[in-house]
C-alpha cells in the first residue's frame, strides 16, 4: 500500500498546476489552441497504452490531470472529447479503424465524442432506444442522443445502438453524416453539449466498432467516473481555498468571519468532506483494474460519495460567501455550479447509490 | 501509488490472524463478543500474551523494544483484533504514556518505566480532566507545591477511565499558580498507592462502572516522577493528546459493528422480511458502509503522512470525528435493528459473571452499548474541540 506520486507523477503535477494557471486568467471555453498544448504536453496520448501510440498513463495519471483541470476555470472536454470516446475506442477498434480514428485523436488532429445517453434511458447505458439495423451495404441507426459533451466540436461520434439480436453495439459516425442532426448548447457547468437526432443514417459495415459493446461500454463509463471524481476533487479544494480566504479577509462585526466559532466549524465540515472525497477519488482511480463486479461496486460508492460531498461544499462555499456567492463575478459561483452538476454526469447519487445497495453484501 | 496490500502484508495478516486464533482465550472472546465487560484479570491476561508475543505495545519504534511496525501493519493488527474479538488493549500505558517518556523522559525514567509498560508490569491511568476542567483542560487546579526532593500534590481528578485498576497515574498538575495559564502546568508519574490517594466509581448512563474520580490530598510525588522541565506539562499534554486521538478513529472496531449489523439486519424479520430490505433501514446502512470505505483510506493516507514516528497533526482530529460519528451511527443502527429487544437490561450479566440463556446473552449490550458509545464524541476532546483545533492549526483560522 502506497500514497505517494511517482517523480513522473510529481513533474505531471507541477507541469498540470502552471499551465492550468496560466490559462485560467482568459474565458472559461477552451480555445484550440489550448486542446494543441495538451497534444504537444503529450496529455491527450496520456491515458492510452503505447501499441495505440499513447504513453501508457495508469489511472492515477488520470486522476492527476482531471483534478488540475477541476482547479482550473477553463473547461478541456479532456472526460467528453477524449477519454469517453477515446477508452471506447481503443477497446473496440480493429487496426483500421485505430489508424483512422483514435491516431488523429491522440494527435490533436481531430475530435471525437461519445453519444451514450438518451432522454428514456437517463443514467443508464443499457437501456436505450436508439436501433441499428443491418442492411446490405451496411447500417441503418435511428435514435436520439441527450446531452452529448463535446460533440459540437467533433469530427465524428461513437454512438450506441442495439442490434436486432438485443446486443449493444457502438458505431462510428461522422459529424457530417445525412440524417444527423444535432441541437447545441452550453451546459450550466460551462461546457459544451448537444442533443443528437440520428434518422435513418447510413453506415458503412466499418463504421461498427467491434462485437458486443456492453462491457467495454461499461469499463469507459466506469473510467469516466472515476476521472469525473477526481475533477471534483480539484473542483471542491478550490471552493474550500477560496471560502477560506474570504472567511479571513471579510470583516463583520469589527472582526473578520474567520473568527466566528460557528464558520470554523462549517468551515472544518467541507474540509472534512474534501478530504473523504479525495479518498473516494483515489479509491475509484485504484479500483479501474479490477473485475468488474468489484469495479463498480467501489466505483459507485466513490461516486455517490462525492456527489454529496461535492453538493456540501458548493452549498456551503455559497452560503459562508455570503450574497456575493450569489454573483456571477465571485469566482466561486463557478466552482460551485460544476460542483452542483457533477451530480448530473454519468449517474447521480440516488443512481450510485442504488448500485451499492443492489450489491451489499451481507457480511 | 497502489492502494493492494503487498504480499509481505497479506502474509502478515495472516500470521495475526493465526496468533489470534491460537492464543485469544476462549472466555474472553467471548466476553468481548458479547459486549460484556472485561474484569482486570481478563484484561491482564490478554495483554501478558501480547506482551510475551512482542505485539503488547505495538506502536513503539524497536529501539525501546516494540515490533517496530509501519503504520499499514498497525492498521491490520487493529483490524484483525477487532474482528477475532480481542480485548482493546488498556491505551492509559504504551499508547500516551509511553511515547511522552519516550519523547520527553529522561535516559533513568525511559530505563525504569518503559520495560515495566512493554512487560504489562504497571496498568496506568489517565489524570486531566478535572470538574472545572473538561474541553478548557489548560484551566485544572490540582496543585502541586514543592516541598524539598517531593511535590505535595493536592485537588480532584475525573473521568479516569478504568483507574479502579491503576496502579500508576500520569498527572497534570499546576506547579506555577502565577504563570499564564498553559505555562504553569508540569507532568507527573504518581504511584496510585500514595497515601492520601483515594479513588471512587463514577456510574455511566449504561449502568457500567468504567469511570472514576480520584481525589489527591497531600500526596507526596517525588520530583523525580516530573517528565520534561516544570511548566513543560502542556507540551507534552498535547503531544499525548494527538497520539490519543490516532486510534480514536476506531477503524477496526467500526468494520465489525458493520460487519455485525449487517448480520443482525440480515437474519431479524421486519413484517416478514429481512429487516435489511426495508428501504429506509438498508439506506443508512448502505451510507455508513460508503464512510467507512472512505475513512480507511483516509486513515491510511494520515498514517502514511506521518510515517517516521512523529505523531500525525491535526488529521488526526479529523479522523477522530468522522470515526466517532461512524461508530455512533453504527451502534443506533444495530440498537434500533433489535426493536424492543433493545429494552430489556440485565446489567449483572453484562458487568458481572451471572449467565444467560444463550438467545438473549447474544443481544444483551445493545442497548446499553448504544449509551456507552456516546462517549466516542466527547472523551479525547469533545468533537466541537477537535474541530476548533483543525480550524485553528490546520486551516488558520
Amino acid at each position: 500500500m502506497d500514497f505517494s506520486y511517482s517523480d513522473e507523477q510529481r513533474m505531471l503535477a507541477d507541469t498540470l498546476e502552471r499551465l492550468v494557471a496560466d490559462s485560467s486568467a482568459g474565458s472559461p471555453t477552451a480555445p484550440a489552441s489550448l486542446w494543441r498544448t495538451f497534444a504537444e504536453l503529450g496529455l491527450l496520448q496520456l491515458p492510452f497504452a503505447e501499441e495505440l501510440g499513447g504513453l501508457d498513463g495508469d489511472s492515477i495519471d488520470v486522476m492527476i490531470v482531471m483534478q488540475a483541470l477541476g482547479r482550473s476555470l477553463i473547461r478541456a472536454p479532456y472526460l467528453g472529447g477524449l477519454l469517453l470516446p477515446g477508452t471506447l475506442l481503443a477497446r473496440l477498434a480493429n487496426s483500421a479503424q485505430r489508424e483512422r480514428w483514435l491516431s488523429p485523436l491522440l494527435a490533436g488532429e481531430s475530435r471525437l465524442a461519445l453519444a451514450w445517453q438518451e432522454t428514456a434511458s437517463r443514467y443508464d447505458a443499457q437501456a436505450i432506444a436508439t436501433r441499428a439495423r443491418r442492411q446490405a451495404d451496411g447500417w441503418v441507426l435511428d435514435g436520439t442522443k441527450q446531452v452529448v459533451l463535446a460533440a459540437a466540436s467533433a469530427d465524428a461520434l461513437v454512438v450506441t445502438a442495439r442490434l436486432d439480436d438485443g446486443s449493444l453495439a457502438a458505431f462510428l459516425v461522422p459529424s457530417d453524416s445525412a440524417g444527423l442532426v444535432r441541437r447545441d448548447y452550453a451546459t450550466l457547468d460551462d461546457q459544451t453539449a448537444s442533443d443528437v437526432q440520428l434518422d435513418g443514417v447510413a453506415l458503412p459495415h466499418d463504421a461498427r466498432l467491434g462485437g458486443d459493446a456492453s462491457d467495454a461500454l461499461e469499463a469507459t463509463l466506469a473510467q469516466g467516473r472515476a476521472a469525473l471524481c477526481a475533477e471534483a476533487v480539484g473542483a471542491m479544494q478550490v471552493a474550500c481555498e477560496q471560502t477560506l480566504a474570504y472567511l479571513k479577509e471579510r470583516q463583520q462585526f469589527g472582526a473578520p468571519l474567520a473568527s466566528f466559532q460557528v464558520l470554523q466549524h462549517r468551515m472544518v465540515d467541507m474540509h472534512l468532506n474534501l478530504e473523504q472525497a479525495r479518498s473516494m477519488a483515489i479509491l475509484a482511480a485504484a479500483s479501474l483494474e479490477y473485475p468488474a463486479e468489484q469495479r463498480d461496486y467501489r466505483i459507485s460508492a466513490a461516486k455517490a460519495y462525492c456527489g454529496e460531498a461535492a453538493r456540501f461544499v458548493a452549498e456551503q462555499a455559497i452560503q459562508l460567501h455570503g450574497a456575493m456567492g450569489m454573483t456571477e463575478e465571485c469566482q466561486v459561483s463557478r466552482y460551485a455550479r460544476r460542483l452542483i452538476m457533477f451530480d448530473h454526469h454519468l449517474g447521480d447519487v440516488d443512481h450510485h447509490l442504488e448500485i451499492v445497495s443492489e450489491r451489499l453484501t451481507a457480511a | 501509488m497502489n492502494l493492494d496490500f503487498t504480499p509481505e502484508e497479506q502474509a502478515f495478516r495472516r500470521e495475526v490472524r493465526e496468533f489470534l486464533a491460537a492464543e485469544l482465550p476462549d472466555d474472553i472472546r467471548e466476553r468481548v463478543r458479547l459486549g460484556r465487560r472485561l474484569s482486570a484479570d481478563d484484561h491482564l491476561r490478554w495483554q501478558n500474551v501480547l506482551s510475551r508475543r512482542g505485539w503488547l505495545a505495538a506502536g513503539w519504534p524497536c529501539e525501546h523494544g516494540g515490533p517496530g511496525w509501519g503504520p499499514v501493519e498497525r492498521h491490520i493488527f487493529d483490524e484483525e483484533c477487532a474482528a477475532a474479538h480481542a480485548p482493546t488493549v488498556v491505551p492509559f500505558g504504551v499508547s500516551m504514556v509511553a511515547p511522552v517518556i519516550m519523547k520527553f523522559g529522561s535516559e533513568a525514567q525511559q530505563r525504569h518505566y518503559l520495560p515495566r509498560i512493554l512487560a504489562n508490569r504497571d496498568w496506568w491511568c489517565q489524570g486531566y480532566s478535572e470538574p472545572g476542567a473538561g474541553s478548557d483542560l489548560a484551566s485544572l487546579r490540582t496543585r502541586a507545591v514543592r516541598d524539598g526532593d517531593d511535590y505535595v500534590v493536592s485537588g480532584q481528578k475525573t473521568w479516569t477511565t478504568l483507574g479502579q485498576h491503576a496502579n500508576m497515574m500520569f498527572c497534570l498538575v499546576r506547579t506555577d499558580p502565577e504563570a499564564r495559564k498553559q505555562a504553569g502546568i508540569s507532568f507527573l508519574l504518581i504511584d496510585m498507592a500514595s497515601p492520601g490517594i483515594s479513588v471512587r466509581p463514577i456510574i455511566t448512563l449504561d449502568g457500567a462502572h468504567e469511570v472514576n474520580e480520584v481525589f489527591l490530598d497531600e500526596v507526596r510525588v517525588p520530583v523525580a516522577n516530573r517528565i520534561g522541565e516544570e511548566g513543560q506539562g502542556w507540551t507534552c499534554a498535547k503531544f499525548l493528546l494527538t497520539h490519543e486521538r490516532t486510534g480514536i478513529a476506531g477503524l477496526g472496531h467500526a468494520k465489525q459493528a458493520l460487519r455485525h449489523l449487517k448480520t443482525l439486519a440480515g437474519q431479524i424479520r421486519h413484517r416478514g422480511r429481512p429487516l435489511l430490505e426495508l428501504p429506509s433501514f438498508r439506506q443508512r446502512v448502505v451510507r455508513a458502509e460508503l464512510e467507512l470505505m472512505a475513512l480507511e483510506i483516509t486513515h491510511l493516507r494520515v498514517l502514511a503522512s506521518a510515517r517516521g514516528g512523529d505523531a500525525p497533526g491535526a488529521e488526526s482530529s479529523l479522523l477522530k470525528v468522522r470515526g466517532s460519528e461512524l461508530r455512533q451511527e453504527l451502534s443506533e443502527l444495530t440498537r434500533r435493528a433489535l426493536g424492543p429487544a433493545a429494552l430489556p437490561f440485565f446489567p449483572d450479566f453484562l458487568y458481572g459473571d451471572v449467565e444467560l440463556e444463550p438467545e438473549r446473552a447474544e443481544q444483551a449490550a445493545i442497548g446499553a452499548q448504544y449509551l456507552n458509545r456516546r462517549k466516542l464524541s466527547i472523551y479525547g476532546g469533545s468533537n466541537e474541540i477537535q474541530k476548533s483545533i483543525v480550524a485553528k492549526t490546520l486551516l488558520g483560522m
